[in-house]
């Protein structure tokens, strides 16, 4: 009797492992899968031209992304500029002040949410406060979008990097007869430099990939940026214009662009998580 | 820094400091709040128009000026539920996989690869499923569902490749690293002295991973669901490129549809006229409401781990 | 049971109660801490030794539903009273905790941050403070040649004493202690100990120490609190050689419990 209910049990247990072991095989496979073909159809149209060229129409020979890959760079770039400060103060509320009172809570919640927020929708807001009342697509519209899109994230990290100084190391400066505000600008924001970095770089990482919210407030441009305020090249955008049309060279800068993305996106995940666990792994 | 002076004005300081940060934390309730009001305020002439038959009519039609949202609604739920049925076993067997089962030198990189899985932008993985599953699914899964199953009102179209079940398939890639990931968290917040005294009672992975770690780690495998299930509701790009953006009613998952989403980004540079703008910022309420109601439940459910955890 | 009419009174404590939020902590406290002496407080965790020196520098205050009540007279003013501003008070009594909280910047930088709140000094004389401090917190020998090497670089015994410099560096009259050796090793212990030797002769000490043996070693008096109460409080020799009260004794004799 024993035996075979132990048998049973051994045998539901094998049985267990070995599907969750395939569900990760399965997984990992998939990595390598979608990795591989980006890699295998994007990487030969990378060249020269691809970074300095503007787009041909099809059939041409050559041409390039370099509008959008700027672009991409500039939009993300600004979109940073708003969001970060913004999203800095809103998490050092969180950590300092706001810890377990309704406000901070809310404020709390409501980021998380957003975090998770349908990213096409906030497009449209956007698109509605800002291109509508402008009259045209723009390169700020764009910004605006990533630039919302990122925002609860840094107030998350910023809030969660905050978190990991020390009461101690607080209380010491506070000790010594510091202002709060003093403390918080010499001491924890100066002890929290390098997580929240590497927590924003993740943030803005991840808006850069982003395509739905600039399809209605940057748009897409084939032409070289001249100011911020008109409709605006982006990667992201070129790609899935490309790759819907039924151009087979435009399929394939679409490649090259898919490649340029993830190859970029999953640099900074590395380099980030490097340089978070050697800064763990430091007492 | 200067130098603060102490006593008196350093008081002020901090009071100026806590007000500022404060202010900028309050900004994000009033971008939520300036947001469901734009959107609401927009979406006028459409809810004046159609009132609630715009969620149970099924005629989206720009020439007579008629728009129902039900397909998109339909689509978008298919969708997701097609993704979920797919998604939730798989990344429930990888959490597995990570936390308790993997021998200990594969649980960091196979960890770290699925992560980096979940942080690839998902119009990768719209772009890869357009041009890499759909010729599979054209040619092979399909039929072969078509050829067996045909008498299912579920698989009655003739296949075509795209349609609500490649969006679904797609849709379940994406999400899978991400509720995995999530997954995995939950389970190594389990105690170890818990599941050792499993372990020394004689059970196996198996039994200490149902009787000990999911019961312990339920509420936060729930939200994760949810956090996942709120992703799906609301991508867009996975979606669009695979789903055939057509407005035909059916319940056929080889037929082409269209999603919330995907209606959004096909639809909104192009609508002319204001009814139509109108009725597509409808939608996007819409799916920013149902969105907003998921993810408020996955954030009740994972913050009440913390708490417990927390205490 | 308690000192009273001691000719150099610096702190002196009467009837102090602490609140969290409703669950209260300290019953009753009255005790005087004297100039230029070491007073230790010892009991068993969770007794309101820490918490009751915690009041000295009104650190409770940075937390909501945290409230003292009853007096502190520091030189005779109520330090309790809300008017007292903090940031003063807080320069006229410096504090050490438990884990060594070198701040994020250089040694240099970690003594001269806490010149830098309080005063206006020039370069040559900013560095004059900085050798004195490190001087007076003996590190100064073990430290020189590193003044622009980060705080965090230093052994966890050096990142103590670089606290203690910081602290005496803004020359404040009281310095308390919150169990300023539990995270260090004997060695490193043994150099503290000797270190607050030397200090009384500037400075008013107040120490908590879950170590008999430490305030044994080196207080001249000993408060035994239990359960939030000032159990005992003499001198310690008296404590450790003749405590009046059972409670006290049994601790001591280490039958607690």
């Amino acid at each position: 009797m024993l035996n075979s209910r132990t048998f049973r049990r051994q045998f539901i247990n094998r049985f267990v492992l070995i599907i969750s072991t395939l569900a990760a095989l399965l997984g990992i496979v998939m990595l390598v899968w979608i990795l591989g073909d980006v890699v295998l159809r994007g990487f030969g149209v990378i060249n020269w031209n691809f970074f300095t060229e503007l787009p041909v129409p099809p059939g041409e020979e050559g041409g390039g992304l370099a509008n959008a890959i700027i672009g991409t760079l500039v939009m993300t770039i600004v979109a940073a500029l708003m969001a970060v400060p913004v999203g800095v103060m809103a998490g050092t509320y969180l950590s300092e002040f706001g810890k377990h009172n309704l406000f901070g809570r809310l404020v709390r919640s409501l980021s998380d949410i957003l975090v998770s927020a349908p990213s096409i929708v906030v497009g449209v807001f956007v698109y509605l406060i800002m291109v509508k009342t402008m009259g045209h697509f723009s390169g700020w519209a764009g910004s605006v979008s990533l630039a919302i899109l990122m925002l609860p994230v840094v107030i998350r990290t910023t809030e969660e990097m905050l978190r990991l100084v020390p009461g101690e190391m607080r209380e010491s400066a506070l000790a010594l007869g510091a202002p709060y505000w003093n403390m918080m600008m010499n001491i924890v924001f100066r002890a929290a430099k390098n997580g929240m970095a590497t927590g924003i770089m993740l943030a803005v990482a991840r808006v850069a990939g982003e395509t739905a919210p600039l399809l209605f407030t940057a748009m897409n441009s084939p032409y070289w940026m001249q100011s911020m305020n008109e409709p605006m090249a982006n990667l992201t955008v070129t790609l899935f214009n490309y790759a819907m049309s039924p151009y087979n060279d435009w399929q394939e800068l679409a490649w090259g662009a898919a490649f340029l993305i993830t190859v970029s996106v999953l640099c900074v995940n590395i380099i980030t998580r490097l340089i978070l666990s050697s800064g763990r792994s430091k007492p | 820094m200067s130098t603060a002076s102490s006593g008196r004005p350093g008081f002020t300081a901090d009071q100026l400091f806590r007000l500022l940060t404060a202010a900028f934390a309050t900004f994000i309730a009033i971008l939520f709040i300036v947001m469901l009001g734009v959107l609401w305020h927009e979406s006028q002439p459409a809810i004046d128009k159609f009132g609630f038959s715009f969620l149970t009519s099924s005629d989206w039609n720009p020439v007579s000026n008629e728009y129902g949202a039900l397909i998109a609604i339909i689509g978008t739920l298919l969708t997701t539920l097609v993704a979920m049925l797919v998604a939730l076993p798989v990344s429930l067997g990888i959490a597995l996989f990570l936390a308790e089962i993997s021998p200990y030198w594969l649980r960091k990189p196979v960890g770290t690869a699925i992560e980096l899985l979940a942080a690839i932008p998902s119009i990768v993985y719209g772009m890869w499923g357009l041009f890499v599953i759909v010729p599979i699914m054209a040619d092979t899964v399909q039929p072969w569902l078509y050829d067996h199953f045909s008498f299912m009102p579920l698989f009655s179209t003739p296949p075509i490749g795209i349609g609500i079940l490649t969006a679904g398939l797609v849709l379940a890639l994406m999400i899978i690293p991400f509720i995995a990931s999530i997954t995995r968290d939950v389970f190594l917040m389990c105690p170890q002295n818990l599941k050792e005294s499993a372990y020394g009672l004689g059970a196996t992975n198996w039994e200490v991973v149902k009787d000990v770690m999911i019961p312990y780690g339920i509420k936060g495998i729930v939200g994760a669901i949810f956090l996942g299930l709120g992703r799906a509701l609301g991508e867009t790009m996975a979606v669009t490129f695979v789903i055939g953006n057509a407005y035909h009613l059916s319940w056929s998952l080889l037929a082409p549809g269209n999603s919330i989403a995907s209606t959004l980004a096909n639809e909104f540079t192009e609508a002319d006229g204001k009814l139509y703008t109108s009725a597509l910022i409808e939608l996007g309420l819409v799916l920013f409401l149902i969105t907003f109601i998921v993810l408020s439940i996955a954030e009740f459910w994972l913050h009440s781990t913390n708490k417990k955890r927390g205490a | 049971m308690t000192k009273t009419n001691k000719p150099d009174v610096k702190i002196a404590v009467r009837n102090l109660n602490f609140f969290y939020d409703n669950k209260q902590a300290l019953f009753d406290n009255t005790l005087d801490i004297v100039a230029n002496k070491v007073t230790a407080f010892i009991g068993p965790s969770g007794c309101g030794k820490s918490t009751h020196i915690r009041c000295y520098n009104r650190m409770f205050s940075l937390y909501k539903g945290h409230r003292g009540e009853g007096e502190i007279l520091f030189d005779g003013e109520n330090i309790l009273d809300p008017k007292v501003p903090e940031l003063q008070l807080r320069h006229r009594v410096g504090m050490i905790f438990q884990k060594p909280t070198p701040f994020p910047m250089t040694v240099y930088d970690n003594i001269a941050y806490g010149l830098r709140l309080h005063g206006n000094y020039p370069q040559s004389e900013l560095d004059d403070r900085v050798e004195k401090a490190l001087r007076d917190g003996a590190l100064w020998d073990e430290v020189k040649d590193s003044l622009r090497k980060p705080g965090t670089a230093l052994s966890g015994g050096q990142q103590q004493r670089l606290c203690i410099a910081r602290a005496i560096a803004v020359q404040p009259e009281v310095i308390l202690m919150d169990e300023p050796c539990s995270a260090l090793d004997p060695i490193a212990t043994a150099k503290i100990e000797e270190l607050i030797d030397e200090l009384k002769k500037k400075f008013t000490i107040v120490i908590v120490t879950h170590s008999m043996q430490q305030a044994a070693r080196v207080s001249d008096y000993t408060a035994y609190f239990y359960l939030g109460k000032l159990i005992e409080y003499d001198d310690t020799q008296v404590i450790f050689t003749s405590p009046q009260n059972q409670k006290t004794e049994d601790y001591i004799t280490g039958r607690f419990g």
